[in-house]
């Protein structure tokens, strides 16, 4: 029984072994940076990004199909370039980084759709759209893999320059001249981890891995070590039971793994012992030292 | 006794709208000084030009024998984002940037000196206790335990009591006056005119210009509060001067 229902599909299918470590490295890579995102206020500039690199990655694709390398370095490219000009906007003219943002994604996102559907099908849009994590081939793991192993090595090397500007960024920049370095590797991390989450999850699932773990770890975890954990642990428990639920109802699944990351952020809402709702309504219990 | 900052004919302002005109003014080595003066006079803005932060639209600050790492400093609380969840001792052992850097380690010596800090300014036992779980005066107090352990030859304070009790207020005069003994140049910016004339021996009172500089009682008078009024009412009403309204 046990056997048939969690463990046979991935003995069985190397299709499925393949899919689970792929979205392991995506969530491996991806949650610690959506922790961050989230704790700097950022999740809808992660939303917006990851809209920002379909044309890129539809540009890569007119160029040369479906391949990985081009429709890579077209994400990459298409996301920095979105990251510095939403900045250079709300620098240079009266439009906050928001709105800005938001303008340049919602551009990027009417035009990638027009590339792909004027050259390509209906199934390329969607393999663009919502992933291929059933398909992934040797190349894209070792990608996926690779991105997740760089993203985690950049992060802990940043790591504490980010945590000062997250929580107080002006005693950083009082005391050092790396802020504004330190911002742009944080988003070139965003962008990366959306790119390889792109292949896995497509465009449109893609930057859910990375921040519905974040927010539901929000709820069970107070230090930033502890919410990087359960954030990341919320992941690989999304993306294993996804896969199972679309191996065994035939569901898409990209947006399986997504609605259960969705679900299991749901009930942390209520549930969660560091400020969900139950929590807040309960008679609260105070420790003073 | 040597200078250690020298304002010299300095205007700073906001996109070339000046809200500090023409100063010209010396602040000794060792000094303790109070900034004081209506809304809106520029006492942030004169900090915020001492840090660099801010560059001169006119004029220049010299600082003698600094380097920007021997300044400190600690501005309105407003800016530290106090749902991020970070533990005290992490915040404050963050003073010790200068040495550590981004990516040094903190040693057994260095752990001591960020708990002999907290000691410090008395919030022994808060270590591991998220910042967000603190009254504003403990932030204040972290805050100060920062400070302790950057070491700074200059200390820039503002607004450093706004919003504590008086007990915390109290305990960090404390710390500002450790500090004056051990020879440091510490700048407050400061509204209460009874803790500045009981604890500062000299005043610098701002209106945009200098209004007058020197020992506090010379400084803290009541026609010189009075001017100092008449000239921010005066600039409010000629803003194309004097740019920022005063209120």
């Amino acid at each position: 029984m046990i056997w048939d229902l969690f463990l046979a599909p991935f003995a069985d299918f190397g299709f499925m072994r393949r899919a689970l470590l792929g979205c392991v490295a995506v969530a491996v890579g991806a949650t610690p940076v959506g922790v961050f995102l989230m704790l700097r206020r950022m999740s809808l500039t992660g939303d917006a990004m990851s809209h920002a690199i379909l044309p890129g990655a539809a540009i890569g694709y007119l160029v040369s199909g479906l391949s990985l390398g081009a429709m890579t370095l077209g994400g990459l490219i298409a996301g920095m370039v979105v990251a510095l000009g939403s900045g250079f906007v709300a620098r240079f003219t009266t439009l906050r980084e928001d709105a800005s943002l938001a303008a340049l994604y919602l551009i990027s996102l009417a035009l990638g759709v027009l590339i792909v559907s004027t050259r390509g099908s209906n199934v390329d849009l969607m393999h663009v759209l919502f992933g291929t994590v059933l398909a992934l081939d040797d190349a894209s793991l070792v990608l996926l893999c690779s991105f997740a192993s760089l993203s985690l090595l950049v992060l802990a090397l940043i790591y504490r320059p980010l945590v000062l500007e997250c929580a107080d960024p002006q005693f950083l920049r009082s005391v050092s001249k790396l802020s504004a370095a330190t911002h742009f590797t944080f988003l070139m991390l965003v962008v990366m981890n959306l790119v390889a989450g792109f292949h896995a999850l497509g465009t449109l699932m893609a930057v859910g891995i990375m921040i519905l773990p974040a927010a539901a770890a929000r709820f069970w975890a107070g230090g930033i070590g502890t919410l990087i954990a359960a954030a990341a642990a919320i992941a690989f428990l999304s993306s294993l039971s996804g896969l199972l639920l679309s191996f065994h109802y035939s569901l898409p699944s990209g947006p399986a793994i997504i609605l259960v990351a969705g679900v299991i952020y749901t009930l942390s809402l209520f549930f969660g012992p560091e400020g969900g709702v139950i929590a807040q309504t309960l008679p609260r219990r105070r420790f003073e030292t | 006794m040597s200078t250690s900052v020298a304002f010299k004919n300095l205007t700073l302002g906001y996109e070339r709208l000046p809200a500090v005109q023409q100063l010209d003014t010396e602040i000794k080595q060792g000094s303790l000084t109070a900034i004081v003066g209506p809304n809106g006079a520029g006492k942030s803005t004169l900090l915020k030009g001492l840090t660099g932060s801010l560059s001169p639209i006119e004029g220049h600050i010299e600082v003698s024998n600094l380097r920007a790492d021997d300044i400190a400093y600690l501005p309105q609380q407003s800016e530290i984002d106090r749902s991020f969840p970070i533990s005290v001792l992490d915040l404050v052992a963050m003073g010790l940037w200068r040495e550590i850097g981004a990516f040094g380690q903190v040693g057994r010596k260095m752990r001591g000196r960020v708990e002999q800090a907290i000691a410090a300014v008395g919030l022994r036992g808060f270590e591991s206790r998220a910042i967000g779980s603190l009254s504003g005066g403990q932030i204040q107090r972290a805050l100060f335990a920062r400070l302790l352990l950057q070491d700074a030859e200059l200390v820039l304070l503002d607004e450093p009591f706004s919003a504590i009790d008086m007990k915390t207020m109290a305990d960090l005069i404390g710390i500002i006056e450790r500090w004056h003994g051990e020879g440091r140049t510490v700048l407050a910016v400061l509204h209460d005119d009874t803790t500045v004339r009981s604890h500062f021996p000299e005043t610098l009172m701002l209106a945009r210009e200098l209004v007058a500089h020197g020992p506090t009682e010379t400084v803290l008078t009541s026609e010189n509060q009075f001017r100092a009024r008449q000239m921010c009412e005066a600039c409010a009403s000629t803003p194309h001067v004097c740019g920022k309204s005063a209120a």
